[in-house]
């Protein structure tokens, strides 16, 4: 059985619904991230969960007890905000030491067990520092120490990455991947970032509308996207509609494509990266899966080149690692090799 | 400096002149030996500052404005601290008006407001002077507590109130462990303006005070009916020293653009 599970959950502000009948489920020690744009309700969902919002309706379900309306400060959750939410007045050690106090741990265990933490996160010698005068990436550390001491049954972390800059984010996620895997701790992570949340989760949630979209391993999500959201988010960026004729696949000007299929449905829309399309010269032997195109717009990616052609069903992008640069206006074609290609349900 | 940084400094400086010349004149005052009020004064001595001292209804009167502004403003951040927590917390229906609401008095002149207090808690209601007295100044001064102290909330980052509760304090612990201590100088601040407005106030003390309960500044204001000595004038010093010295304590703990600017 799951160790978390959000059963048909909806949550509100005011009249704005952000999540709807949503249900999640998370194992002992994974790491899930949520991911999503702005506003997909992957926020929510993280604060539903630490219970800073009462849903409307439905269940949180915790290690088999309902959690859905135990008050927030008798949780055992650690919690890492995106503006780290420390506090000002107090010292780098009090910080630490707050969750411990409050659960009235004996000073001294206090003492070892907060020490401790600091030398994992990489900051002794700096427990009587305040705050203020500490930089954005110690103070980052700070909210991790003072998450993980209390041993939570949870942790819980929002964009926690996302004030730092580039090189410390990357080293940042490492060192959370690390130390979430020593403890194993079951972690909820949010995030926007697709590559920082690919790079640590066992499994992401891909969120839009307040809605999931995906629920798997990154691999599997990074492959084969199900729907055409997905598909844009990691990365597909040509997309062709086509329709069953006598028992063939055929694009709107009547060209076959041939592709896996397992779902028999009434119209496909297919996902390419622009990766994994193959440039030809025209008059190729080929016909199933080819378009002509002619060349609009090409940019130099420095290993290869990008061109934005131009075919009957519209424009597509297409990476290739061309010799020379392809004259604007030639005529080319398109080859998709049936591997590549994707059947996304399409956005609505 | 050009021409017209010159002529700005003078003009700025005239203003000035105009404003502190008033309080110069008083201070200079002061320190005259003759029996009554003359500028410049023909000698110079204490002994009005040493009368202040000897003159028996001053010292009781400021005593009984050192007993109304201190429970008056206690009273009033026992009222104003979580009156201007929840204004500036949450978001609700009828927030404005709540806020227009307790900033009214301050809005009201002074005169209006301590007549019509005459006239509920004097007249209407008996109550003792100086529970009238009281009461009026808690009142008149819990818009500046809130205002001050919702200066200081404006700042506060309420996640962090989250922090605490979820690392497992309650509303309450949080409260006193977090918000306050993070408002602190609010609240120093508050307190001592609160205090100078109650200790100052005339307006209102005038309706309020009555048979054998009078605040210094009304004693004074009978005291230069009849005397024309220069003690007034001493204990204006003395006043003014006070208020400076409290004002001075305002600037170190917070900055005194919390009143200049909202």
């Amino acid at each position: 059985m799951a160790l978390l599970s959000l059963d048909d959950l909806t949550v509100s502000y005011g009249d704005n619904t952000v999540l709807e009948n949503f249900n999640l489920e998370i194992n002992q020690g994974e790491f899930v991230s949520l991911l999503g744009p702005s506003g997909c309700g992957k926020t929510t969902t993280l604060r539903a969960i630490a219970g800073f919002v009462n849903p409307g309706s439905g269940r949180i379900v915790f290690m088999g007890k309902d959690y859905t309306n135990i008050p927030v400060h008798k949780k055992q959750f650690g919690f890492v905000f995106q503006n780290y939410a420390l506090f000002p007045h107090m010292s780098v050690f009090d910080n630490v030491a707050f969750g411990l106090k409050m659960q009235k741990t004996p000073v001294a265990e206090i003492k070892k067990r907060v020490q401790e933490m600091l030398e994992l996160v990489g900051l002794e010698g700096f427990a009587q520092r305040h705050p203020g005068e500490l930089s954005g990436g110690q103070q980052q550390r700070v909210a991790l120490a003072r998450a993980l001491v209390i041993k939570p049954d949870l942790l819980l972390l929002d964009e926690p990455l996302s004030n730092l800059d580039a090189k410390l984010r990357v080293e940042m996620r490492v060192e959370i991947r690390n130390i979430q895997q020593q403890l194993n701790l079951t972690t909820v992570y949010v995030t926007h970032d697709q590559e920082e949340c690919f790079s640590i989760s066992d499994r992401v949630v891909v969120m839009k509308d307040g809605k999931i979209e995906q629920y798997d391993q990154p691999e599997v999500i990074y492959r084969y996207p199900m729907t055409e959201f997905v598909a844009r988010f990691v990365g597909f960026e040509n997309f062709l509609d086509l329709k069953e004729k006598d028992g063939r696949l055929v694009t709107n000007n009547g060209i076959e494509f041939k592709l896996d299929r397992n779902d028999e449905l009434a119209k496909y829309r297919v996902a390419v990266r622009p990766d994994d399309i193959v440039i030809k010269e025209v008059g190729g032997d080929r016909t199933a899966n080819v378009l002509t195109a002619k060349v609009k717009i090409s940019t130099f990616l420095g290993k290869e080149y990008q061109y934005l052609v131009e075919t009957e069903l519209g424009e597509f992008v297409v990476n290739a690692a061309t010799v020379n640069r392809i004259k604007n206006g030639e005529q080319i074609e398109l080859y998709f090799p049936e591997e590549n290609i994707r059947i996304v349900k399409e956005a609505l | 400096m050009n021409e017209k940084g010159k002529s700005l400094t003078l003009f700025t400086f005239l203003v000035y002149l105009f404003l502190i010349a008033p309080l110069l004149i008083i201070t200079v005052t002061a320190f005259g030996q003759s029996e009554f009020l003359k500028f410049p004064p023909d000698s110079f001595s204490i002994r009005w500052f040493l009368n202040v001292f000897e003159v028996e209804m001053f010292m009781r009167t400021f005593l009984i404005s050192l007993e109304v502004a201190c429970i008056a403003t206690f009273i009033a951040l026992l009222v104003g601290i979580p009156a201007a927590y929840v204004i500036s917390r949450y978001r609700f229906r009828g927030r404005k008006i709540l806020e227009s609401f307790f900033l009214s008095p301050v809005l009201i002149p002074q005169i209006v407001f301590g007549f019509s207090l005459f006239n509920y808690l004097v007249i209407k209601l008996r109550l003792p002077v100086f529970t009238g007295l009281l009461i009026g100044h808690t009142i008149f001064i819990i818009p500046y507590i809130i205002r001050v102290i919702s200066a200081s909330l404006a700042n506060f980052d309420y996640e962090i109130e989250e922090a605490a509760v979820i690392f497992g304090a309650n509303r309450i612990k949080t409260f006193f462990m977090i918000v306050l201590p993070n408002i602190s100088s609010g609240v120093v601040a508050g307190f001592i303006l609160a205090f100078i407005n109650s200790f100052n106030n005339v307006p209102i003390s005038v309706f309020l005070t009555g048979p054998g309960v009078s605040t210094l500044p009304i004693q004074m204001m009978s005291y230069v009916e009849y005397y024309f000595d220069p003690t007034i004038a001493a204990l204006s010093v003395l006043l003014m020293g006070m208020t400076t010295v409290l004002m001075f304590i305002i600037e170190r703990s917070l900055g005194l653009s919390y009143f200049t600017s909202k």
